[in-house]
């Protein structure tokens, strides 16, 4: 049952390592971006289109990312530009992303697409366990676990990082060294919108083969919360996103194997692990915030 | 069938809907007003649907039922509203429809009830139908429910299912344990111990109506249990089906005919088909006889009494000959009077709910709140 639990786990924690990414790079830059459903959501469409209309899934996860991207800009537009509020702006975002796909989403309910498969890696996958949890999963799920680690380093040893750091610390520092913050906040908002969007195309296109309104059901909000969970921190994101998942293929391997609980009780408990998670962790968490997150510069 | 999605989506679809009514309200200032309507003699029929019309599920169906009415009378205006939460939105929506000229209202969701039956009270010279509910003791001249007994084709797939699985576990994939869903999984379990009394159907609750990443999740958790029949109780049903076939093994549908998504796997399913129903309330009030019809009341129609609106869907190769003789032979028993809960029939702790001999009634069914013998899964 370990087995089976972990590999939902990263499975299903796929659709959440990316937008936790995405919106660890917005925030580290200092933008809230609650649209990050809505590039969800406009990445899972996209993508389901495009791979269905060009029948490949690459050129779809790329059409998704670059979706994502754009219901983004719309954010950042929104907050860096015309200085809106970010909370105000990103659940707008959200809403019109939820109604645009909604409306051209319509005539792509129950077509099928031949979305991505399993790839098992040759001698790795027979690792007993390990093998089957890390090694026979879809491109995309080792496409973002390779991500984490490659942003991590953009974030933390590059100097590209360093004044996306500085913008979303002490953005009069990185305007008196001669930087942008405003420029490295639209390029973070932005990345962060692709990945956003790549995960919905993981969830469409690899995870569930399926478009249909709403389908992300509320990650896109459940991933800002892990944000703050993974301190802003792309390799501890990985854990938040997979706790979270596993938390749902555990109470629903659990319902399987005819635990006498309530489903009610086991569909509410992933949702009380993250409160119970953040109440233990945010006041030390809140030192731990970019300094300018949310202000406007 | 809907009693609450989960509150993110339910908030962002009241959100819309509030968006949709406030739109359809200023597109529609050329449909006529409540006073043309009744001066004329004009007929305007509203719809209103839970979800969107093309959710490839309960809302499209009700939809083309809502465009069936609209074929078979030229003449009335048929309105339309999708995405209406199952809150007092629902009596804006109907409100709306009633500016308008509405005559009639078609509340379709489960969840609607209570709204459409304040907006009855209020409304008297509107005539309210309800689909899914039981008004109880309201005695409304202008409101009425009415539903198919979805539990005999679930049943008869329940024997597709029996017949087709060799490890003797079905997996169920539901949404909550509401007295409906229960009754479905209890007579697809019942059907398939027809065949096969030694099946066990077990159950998994997403706590949604279509969240297609926790169908994927549950889907995965039943393989694993070593199920090789899946079927469910969802909105949006193509998810489930595609892992189904993909892990290789059967697939049960509900609500639309899924057979092209699994030309392996698909043994059969139960659809909507409210046509005839719909244009013969219409009718009905056109006519002026509502008052007092079989409409006025709890209104319930299964192969016994006419022609169900829940329909099997078609079958897929491996549902052998023999299999379908044993379907079409449950089929007659039911249009004989009998019942898929026909007894004996026992709860999941052995306790004989109804007797050799004895079935429920209509109402039995639809507050059924136990699980049958050979049930994997928790109610409360």
């Amino acid at each position: 049952m370990i087995e089976q639990v972990l590999y939902g786990a990263v499975r299903g924690g796929t659709s959440l390592l990316f937008p936790v990414l995405g919106e660890t790079i917005a925030e580290r830059a200092g933008v809230i971006n609650l649209g990050t459903e809505g590039s969800m959501l406009a990445g899972a469409l996209t993508a389901y289109i495009v791979g269905v209309q060009t029948g490949s899934v690459w050129l779809g996860a790329l059409a998704g990312a670059g979706a994502g991207a754009s219901l983004a800009l719309v954010h950042a537009f929104m907050v860096l530009t015309r200085g809106a509020n970010q909370i105000a702006t990103g659940l707008v975002v959200t809403f019109l992303g939820i109604g645009l796909t909604a409306l051209f989403g319509q005539e792509w309910v129950g077509v099928g697409v031949n979305g991505f498969g399993a790839v098992a890696i040759p001698v790795l996958s027979q690792i007993p366990v390990v093998g089957r949890v890390l090694f026979d999963q879809d491109p995309l799920t080792y496409l973002s676990l390779l991500a984490a680690p490659a942003i991590w380093w953009l974030l933390f040893r590059s100097r590209a990082g360093l004044r996306l750091r500085a913008a979303g610390e002490r953005p009069d520092v990185l305007l008196a060294h001669g930087g942008s913050p405003t420029l490295v906040r639209y390029v973070a908002v932005v990345a962060g919108g692709a990945l956003a969007g790549l995960g919905g195309a993981q969830l469409s296109t690899a995870f569930t083969r399926d478009w249909s309104e709403g389908m992300t059901v509320g990650r896109g909000f459940v991933a800002v919360a892990l944000v703050i969970f993974a301190a802003w921190n792309p390799l501890r994101a990985i854990g938040g996103a997979y706790l979270f998942s596993g938390a749902i293929a555990l109470q629903l391997q659990l319902q399987a194997r005819g635990w006498e609980l309530s489903p009610y009780l086991l569909q509410a408990a992933p949702y009380l692990l993250v409160i119970a998670v953040l109440a233990v962790l945010s006041r030390r968490r809140a030192h731990q915030a970019p300094e300018a997150l949310a202000k406007v510069f | 069938m809907h009693i609450s999605r989960t509150p993110i989506r339910a908030g962002l679809l009241a959100l819309i809907a509030a968006l949709a009514l406030v739109a359809g309200a200023c597109g529609d200032d050329n449909g006529g007003t409540a006073a043309d309507a009744g001066a004329d003699g004009d007929v305007t029929v509203g719809f209103i649907f839970v979800g969107p019309k093309d959710d490839f599920g309960y809302n499209q169906a009700a939809y083309e039922g809502s465009e069936a009415v609209a074929e078979a009378f030229p003449d009335i205006e048929v309105l339309q509203a999708e995405n209406v939460p199952e809150t007092a939105e629902a009596e804006a929506g109907m409100q709306n429809m009633i500016d308008q000229g509405a005559d009639l209202i078609f509340a379709t969701s489960f969840g609607h009830l209570e709204f459409a039956a304040n907006m009855a009270e209020q409304n008297p010279d509107v005539v309210f139908v309800h689909q899914g509910g039981l008004k109880d003791d309201l005695e409304l001249d202008n409101l009425g429910t009415f539903f198919g007994t979805v539990y005999e084709p679930v049943y008869t797939a329940g024997i597709a299912a029996g017949a087709a699985s060799e490890t003797g576990k079905v997996g169920y994939v539901y949404a909550f344990p509401i007295p409906q869903t229960l009754a479905n999984i209890n007579a697809f379990t019942l059907g398939a111990q027809s065949v096969n009394p030694e099946i066990e159907t077990i159950t998994v609750a997403t706590g949604g109506w279509c969240d297609p990443a926790q169908q994927a999740q549950a889907a995965q958790s039943l393989i694993d249990e070593g199920v090789d029949v899946l079927t469910q109780h969802q909105d949006c049903t193509k998810t489930i089906v595609e892992a189904a076939e993909q892990a290789g093994i059967y697939s049960v549908g509900y609500h639309a005919d899924a057979s092209s998504l699994a030309p392996e796997g698909w043994l059969t399913g139960s659809e909507w088909d409210w046509a005839d129903l719909y244009v013969d309330i219409v009718q009905t009030v056109i006519d002026g006889d509502f008052v007092g019809s079989a409409y006025n009341g709890d209104f319930r129609v299964g192969l016994q009494t006419g022609d169900n609106p829940f329909v099997q869907s078609t079958f897929g190769p491996a549902v052998s000959e023999e299999t379908q003789a044993l379907i079409d032979e449950a089929r007659q028993s039911f249009i004989d009077g009998g019942s898929p809960f026909s007894g004996p029939v026992s709860d999941q702790g052995g306790v004989v709910v109804w007797a050799e001999g004895e079935q429920p009634t209509y109402d039995e069914v639809e507050t059924m709140d136990f699980f049958v013998e050979g049930v994997v899964g928790s109610t409360n």
